[in-house]
């Protein structure tokens, strides 16, 4: 009762008796999310703040190009665009591209980019508009892409999937993807301690032109400033003075009244008292003293004092911004530094590195601005460049920029960094790889799960578990399950179904609604009142606002006015009551999910607007504008109650969740009742999910891809999950449902192995279409001869094409449907014997000569040809294109898995009328050993069985939905229903003896995945077959044919065991033996039966030694050292 | 209520379900394993003791009881079903075009699958490695079908059955071609597809099937495709024993625990008491066994001699047809081996 008190105390009577309404089917207001904001969102959210805003703001920033040769001289951008994605058909002529043609045609999807702009040229001042200075790959889906605000009717006619999410780029043909980078997050304090306990603070500040990193430490208990261009750390107290403010007093006002805090901070001022400085003109010299020399480029020299303040002003902390010099608020910022880092060291309050709420993550369109201002600032200063060397010459005619703005620059740098995904900017000293990815089409959800891939920055090779590991920020917002296993485990993550990640905006009138709020100027303040006890500190995206008296109000203000649409809905303030401070974010990169609001310990969404939403009248917009949800970033739900279910509402609580299973990602969203599995095998099945062969899109016929598997019969799971639904996997599964039975049979079903019905096989049962395809390109050559292809060679008396050209077409190119064997010919190309262009002088010959190049078919297995493609690429050669299928049923080897992390291989086919039929006459597909079980503790399978069995029966699919889903118990009541033993434990008779079994067995459909991992294409073997050129052994690897190695473990059983001639014959006899002439005397090699050293031939004898070893004698040989063989007669 | 059975009784002629596992579930009536039973076997006890009883026949499906013969003779019938009548089935697809969507392969697949009506015993098993195939081994089946627009389609359709003419391939679009003195000898068989509502593919205006296909003799341990059952199994018939009388409200909890019409409560001098009225209904779901109270009154069982078997055709021979011709190919199987032990002796 007196808790009841606690929870309910101020509330009156009538609030405490109104029941918490459970609002049913909030769950609903996940797919009107996603239709809003959709899986991918973010990655076109911020492309499309690029593409629309900031490259607009990247062309403000650099928008004047000078010349140092013509004062008169100048070119301004006015503006600048990205139009819709075209090709160009011929010169100057363009037409609209879709997607679908760039990937056939092996081009990049992309649109150009044009400039207005006013120069001149002479005297005259001129405009031009719509001027192309490059081209920008286009996101697919992206405001500028032609797929936006289509019908899937559209779709089709485009050749493109409508369920497809869209996000990624098409460059050269390949489907790309720009992960998202999690990163540090910008232009915050953290305060951290070293390896020693030292405690410290760091601030990665950035801007548009600088990124540098300021450290704050601590010596002997005195503090300094540590900086890159800084040769010495520098004494704290010299800084301030540097930057202006020579009193004492006031670098202690600022920093803190308190005993404790002047106590911690006297010894920097003592320090600085003996380094005998007390002017600004002193500090600046010391410290112009301890300034790394810079290369200079450019400008008037200046003195050491100039650089010292020029550094101090612009590189160290260089987003508190400095106007004429004016450091107030760069001195206020380290002084809140210092003070933090004084109160950190009593209560070791430092900050988490893994925190989420100090995180930033980095999409597309951030990445790709900070290429395109690099490649456009290049594009400048070369302009800038041909106008420096043109202008001081005499022309006839006058200079004219227009000429020399070439386009390939910018295309090139975006194309190359977006195929390579090497993002090196000198400016940022940023060089990273991986950036992109290729994106991976195995299956629908593979795709859709690297769409909502986060790669950190965090190296792989350190052994550190706190980045690794599960962050409790990250609930909700990553999903806990999805990532690899190994080395990139717990670096590479995947977002949570609702997650949106926030894209910049502006932050002007933020600050001026935080002014109007009470918030107090801090360049008003003299400094003594940051550490007053009665204030808060106001900080904007790391920068200090100012003071605050009543933090409570001003925030719940601020939420007031969110909510009501003032100010945008993804900007958040939370308080931090240890650092007594408020921070309102509005960068982007932040990790933010939406709730709904709870009033007076009711949720403000009802019933009615769930009915509603669900007859079309709302959509989550409404929800948004009508205060009833909101979006909270990981900083303010920290600052929030949140309650899991209503039940769980007290009168703290602000905020309901909308739905528990929304915790997990798309990969783990298909998993039936994942809460009753063990975690890691969670984890599992989203890798292997990526893995599973099924349908890719709706255009899957119509691509053609290096490599791409299909299942011949998928089907909809029996059991499904809210997810499945939300993410349409129904509509593109990637598996089928099997009757499966758990019990052994024939001991080929150890170690996980499956044994599979050979009826259901013959019946289409986990059937497979693999689709390869062969490509090849006719080019034209700088002396005017180009490629050619022949038709089919004929047979002399028959008349008939060789065996080898047998599915040649007239025109040289295979025809489709046929049948290609190993070794056949696809495209019967010729090619120039000499292509370069003739040196001047010589003859040009009449008749190029011609060699055959042509395509040919490997494969141990036949393929039919499904399709032949003619087209152009984008350097306008012929592109031949082959699309090579197999159709490929389930063998011993092949590679299922069920959705639950158990995968096993197929270790036995056995007849139908062998299998175990239960009473009603059913044989299962798969048996699958109980083994399986106990340890992996996959509970959720034997519920997805019994759910599945009484679905089949039923008619309907039951739903396995995380923290929900039918219960086992009215799905059991469901079998017995229909005379089936409650447990699912069937009657079953042997097929082999036609008696019963002795135990009961598990019985019931469960949807198995059929993985890429196929015998086919891994089983080899070989006898004899190519050698590597150079050490005469066999070749590695599979690819190449090559050999099995007896290796060093292998080798040293042999030894152990004694047998020397099997040694002999594995390493030199079956490998590389070669005989050679060695020389008695000198003991060196000779060559046919005589010794060039000894200039005779009466000691030479032959042995026989490996390759490799007569190699390593030259080898060292070469180098000088004599290896010499003594050689005795076996006998003597 | 039967009288109680002898402990060795029920060993020899009943199988067990107990709650965690069924019992007793062999054979054991080999002679001299029971002292005090003659199991030697005997021709004329056999022939007094064996029993069919047909249930149930329709078109497709026969439930028949066979009684008082060991599991492995009835689990041969079974197997031989499924496996070893012979049925014909397209097993060579010639595709002189195909523009449709579907890939030749799968497109082979589904039509190996389709049920072909012919009679198997008027035709001979192909010779290996004969690609032309005869009139007494092979049946010829053509597609050739060609989607078009249709020009009587209303302006403002999108239903494509409306706007196309062709567009879903059925099998009944699958023609017989007689070859040589077929179109005489089978023109009663009417032969072709068994289904005709089987959708093989769909197509789009403009594409076209054009196949010709060879259906040929096979049997179902070769491929699915050539087994004459649907399914075939069989189970025991079950046997419940109450062995106490159980009235009121437990007789009510009990009915409800078997399936319907397995249990009926009567009113005996004002008592409700349980009886059971049919065993053979119950599908041994075991429910009774969760009852704490019940399970230890009831018994169940299942008779270990009498198999109800469930033949389904897939209609290309009447079940009971096929029931014969189990039984024929099981005679042949054994005069064969006796003859392999006559030409054994010789040796």
């Amino acid at each position: 009762m007196e808790m009841l008190e606690e929870d309910f105390g101020d509330m009156s009577p009538q609030q405490l008796a109104a029941p918490v309404s459970t609002v049913e089917e909030k769950w609903k207001l996940l797919p009107a999310f996603l239709k809003v904001k959709g899986l991918v969102k973010q990655h076109i959210d911020s492309f499309n703040y690029f593409i629309n805003v900031e490259i607009k703001k990247i062309m403000k920033a650099n928008e004047k190009i000078t010349s140092d040769a013509d004062p008169m001289w100048y070119l301004k951008y006015l503006n600048i665009y990205v139009g819709m994605p075209d090709v160009e058909e011929s010169f100057n002529v363009t037409r609209p591209v879709s997607p679908h043609e760039c990937r056939l045609r092996d081009m990049t999807y992309s649109a150009p980019i044009t400039v207005d702009i006013e120069y001149t040229r002479g005297s005259q001042r001129i405009i031009r508009n719509a001027l192309p200075i490059g081209r920008m790959p286009i996101m697919l889906r992206s405001s500028n892409c032609v797929l936006t605000g289509k019908t899937p009717m559209e779709f089709s006619k485009l050749n493109e999937c409508p369920l497809d999410p869209g996000g990624y780029f098409i460059v050269k043909g390949q489907e790309k993807v720009i992960l998202i980078q999690e990163q540090l997050s910008k232009n915050r304090i953290i305060v951290e301690q070293d390896r020693k306990g030292a405690v410290g603070a760091s601030v990665t500040s950035s801007t548009h032109e600088k990124k540098s990193r300021t450290n704050m430490i601590v010596k002997k208990g005195r503090f300094y400033l540590k900086h890159n261009t800084l040769s010495e750390d520098a004494p704290i107290a010299i800084i301030f003075k540097a930057m202006g403010v020579e009193s004492d007093q006031e670098i202690v006002q600022m920093i803190g009244t308190e005993e404790h805090v002047m106590a911690a901070f006297a010894p920097s001022l003592e320090e600085c008292q003996k380094a005998q400085i007390f002017t600004q003109t002193q500090a600046l010299k010391y410290i112009g003293n301890k300034v790394r020399r810079q290369r200079m480029w450019g400008g008037p020299k200046k003195t050491k004092m100039e650089e010292a303040r020029e550094l101090l002003a612009s590189t160290i902390l260089t987003h508190v911004p400095v106007k004429e010099f004016n450091f107030r608020a760069k001195c206020i910022y380290l002084a809140v530094m210092v003070r933090r880092v004084i109160l950190a060291q009593g209560d070791n309050k430092v900050d988490d590195r893994d925190y989420y709420g100090n995180k930033r993550l980095e999409l597309a369109g951030q990445l790709l601005s900070l290429l395109f201002e690099d490649l456009f600032k290049k594009f400048n200063s070369e302009l800038k460049k041909i106008a420096d060397q043109i202008i001081p010459k005499q022309r006839a005619a006058q200079f004219d920029v227009v000429k020399h703005m070439r386009q390939d620059q910018i295309t090139n740098g975006m194309v190359n960094a977006i195929s390579t995904g090497n993002w090196s900017l000198k400016r940022f000293k940023m060089d990273r790889q991986g950036v992109t990815q290729v994106l991976s089409r195995l299956s629908y959800i593979s795709a859709l799960g690297m769409m909502t891939r986060i790669s950190s920055q965090f190296e792989k090779t350190r052994k550190v578990s706190g980045p690794r590991s599960l962050q409790p920020s990250q609930w909700g917002m990553l999903c806990p399950s999805d990532t690899p296993e190994g080395e990139a485990c717990g670096l590479v993550k995947n977002l949570a179904l609702m997650t949106h990640i926030t894209t910049d905006m502006e932050d002007g009138p933020i600050i001026k609604l935080a002014f109007n709020l009470g918030v107090e100027d801090v360049n008003l303040l003299c400094g003594e009142e940051l550490s007053y006890p009665s204030v808060f500190l106001v900080f904007l995206n790391g920068t200090i606002l100012g003071v605050i008296r009543n933090h409570r109000k001003l925030v719940s203000t601020f939420r007031l006015m969110r909510r009501a649409g003032f100010i945008n809905e993804f900007v958040s303030i939370s308080t931090n009551l240890t650092d007594r401070c408020v921070y309102i974010s509005s960068d982007g990169g932040r990790l933010c999910r939406p709730y709904i609001i709870v009033k007076n310990g009711q949720p403000a969404v009802k019933n009615k607007h769930i009915e509603e939403l669900s007859q079309g009248y709302r959509n989550f917009e409404d929800f948004l504008h009508e205060s009833l949800v909101e979006y909270l970033d990981v900083n303010e739900e920290n600052d929030c109650s949140i309650a899991l279910y209503e039940h769980m509402i007290t009168k703290d609580t602000t905020h309901l969740e909308i739905e528990p299973f929304t915790l997990l990602g798309v990969c783990a969203g298909l998993i039936p009742y994942p809460h009753h599995n063990q975690s890691p095998r969670n984890t599992y099945q989203c890798a292997m999910g990526k893995q599973a062969m099924g349908t890719i899109g709706y255009n899957q016929r119509n691509r053609i891809d290096t490599l791409m598997y299909l299942l011949a019969y998928p089907q909809r799971p029996m059991v499904k999950t809210k997810t499945i639904e939300l993410i349409d996997f129904e509509k593109l599964p990637a598996g089928q449902n099997a009757t499966v039975a758990v019990m052994s049979y024939s001991g080929y079903d150890i170690e996980d192995a499956l044994v599979l019905n050979k009826a259901s096989l013959d019946r289409g049962f986990g059937r497979c279409l693999v689709y390869k395809n062969a490509k090849c390109t006719l080019r034209r050559y700088t002396n005017q001869t180009f490629d050619k292809v022949m038709g089919p060679m004929l047979e002399a008396e028959t008349r008939k094409p060789i065996w080898r050209h047998s599915v040649l077409d007239a025109d040289g190119i295979c025809s489709p449907g046929e049948r290609v064997e190993n070794k056949q010919v696809l495209v019967n190309k010729s090619m120039p014997t000499v292509t370069q262009t003739p040196l001047e002088g010589s003859a040009q010959p009449g008749q190029p000569q011609y060699r055959d190049v042509p395509i040919t078919y490997k494969g141990a297995t036949d393929s039919y040809i499904e399709k032949v493609m003619i087209s152009s690429n984008a350097e306008d050669a012929f592109l031949i294109k082959i699309l090579l299928r197999q159709t490929r049923r389930p063998e011993i080897g092949d590679k299922f898995s069920s959705r639950h992390g158990q995968k096993g291989v197929c270790g036995l086919i056995v007849p139908q009328e062998d299998m175990p039929f239960c009473d009603s006459g059913i044989c299962p597909d798969i048996i699958m050993n109980p083994h399986g079980y106990p340890s992996r503790m996959t509970v959720g399978k034997l519920i997805e069985l019994l759910a599945g069995k009484a679905g089949v029966l039923d008619g309907r699919f039951h739903y396995g939905t995380a923290f929900g889903g039918s219960k086992v118990k009215d799905v059991c009541e469901d079998l017995i229903r229909y005379g089936y033993n409650y447990q699912g434990k069937d009657y079953v008779t042997s097929g082999i003896t036609g008696e019963p079994l002795e135990a009961y067995i598990y019985f019931g459909p469960v949807y198995y995945q059929k993985l890429k991992h196929m015998v086919l294409d891994k089983m080899h073997a070989r006898a004899r077959g190519p050698r590597a050129v150079l050490t005469r052994q066999p070749t590695e690897g599979r690819s190449r044919d090559g050999g099995l190695r007896l290796g060093e473990m292998e080798r040293d059983c042999l030894i152990g065991y004694g047998a020397s001639m099997l040694l002999l014959e594995r390493l030199m006899i079956s490998s590389d033996a070669f005989e050679v002439d060695v020389c008695g005397q000198c003991g060196l090699l000779g060559y046919s039966g005589w010794c060039h050293y000894c200039k005779s031939s009466c000691h030479v004898s032959s042995l026989r030694i490996p390759y490799a070893c007569k190699l390593l004698f030259q080898e060292l040989q070469s180098m000088n050292i004599v290896p010499r063989l003594k050689l005795a007669r076996y006998n003597e | 209520m039967a009288a109680p059975m002898s402990n060795v009784d029920e060993i020899r002629d009943r199988v067990i379900l107990g709650e965690f596992g069924v019992r007793n579930v062999h054979t054991t009536d080999y002679p001299g394993n029971y002292p005090g039973y003659d199991d030697t076997w005997d021709l004329e006890k056999f022939k007094k003791k064996f029993r069919i009883d047909m249930v149930q026949l329709d078109e497709n499906n026969l439930e028949f009881d066979m009684i008082g013969i060991d599991a492995a003779v009835a689990n041969a019938f079974r197997r031989i079903l499924l496996a070893e009548v012979p049925t014909m089935a397209v097993e060579k697809v010639f595709i002189y075009n195909n523009t449709s969507i579907i890939q030749d392969e799968i497109l082979a697949h589904r039509l190996g699958l389709i049920p072909i009506r012919a009679d198997p015993r008027l035709f001979e098993f192909r010779n290996s490695g004969d690609e032309e195939g005869t009139e007494i081994d092979t049946i010829q089946l053509q597609l050739k079908v060609k989607c078009s627009r249709n020009p009587r389609a209303p302006k403002d359709s999108s239903d494509p059955r409306e706007l196309y003419l062709n567009h879903m391939v059925y099998s009944k679009d699958m023609t017989w071609v007689p070859i040589g003195n077929q179109a005489d000898v089978f023109a009663e068989a009417k032969i072709g597809p068994v289904h005709g509502d089987i959708l093989l593919a769909q197509l789009r205006p403009g594409q076209e099937l054009d196949i010709v296909m060879h259906c040929v003799k096979g049997i179902g341990k070769d491929h699915a495709k050539f087994s004459p059952v649907a399914t075939a199994s069989y189970r025991l018939l079950p046997e419940i024993t109450l062995l106490q009388p159980i009235e009121g409200e437990k007789a009510e909890r009990l009915k409800r625990c078997f399936s319907p019409g397995v249990i009926e409560v009567e009113d005996v001098g004002g008592k409700r008491v349980a009886r059971v009225v049919n065993g053979r209904a119950d599908t041994c779901s075991r429910e009774v066994l969760r009852h704490e109270d019940l399970k230890n009154l009831v018994k169940l069982g299942r008779v270990r001699d009498h198999f109800i078997f469930s033949v389904e055709s897939t209609g290309i021979l009447p079940p009971e047809v096929l029931v014969s011709e189990a039984i024929n190919v099981l005679i042949a199987k054994c005069q064969k081996f006796l003859s392999e032990l006559d030409s054994a002796e010789m040796d």
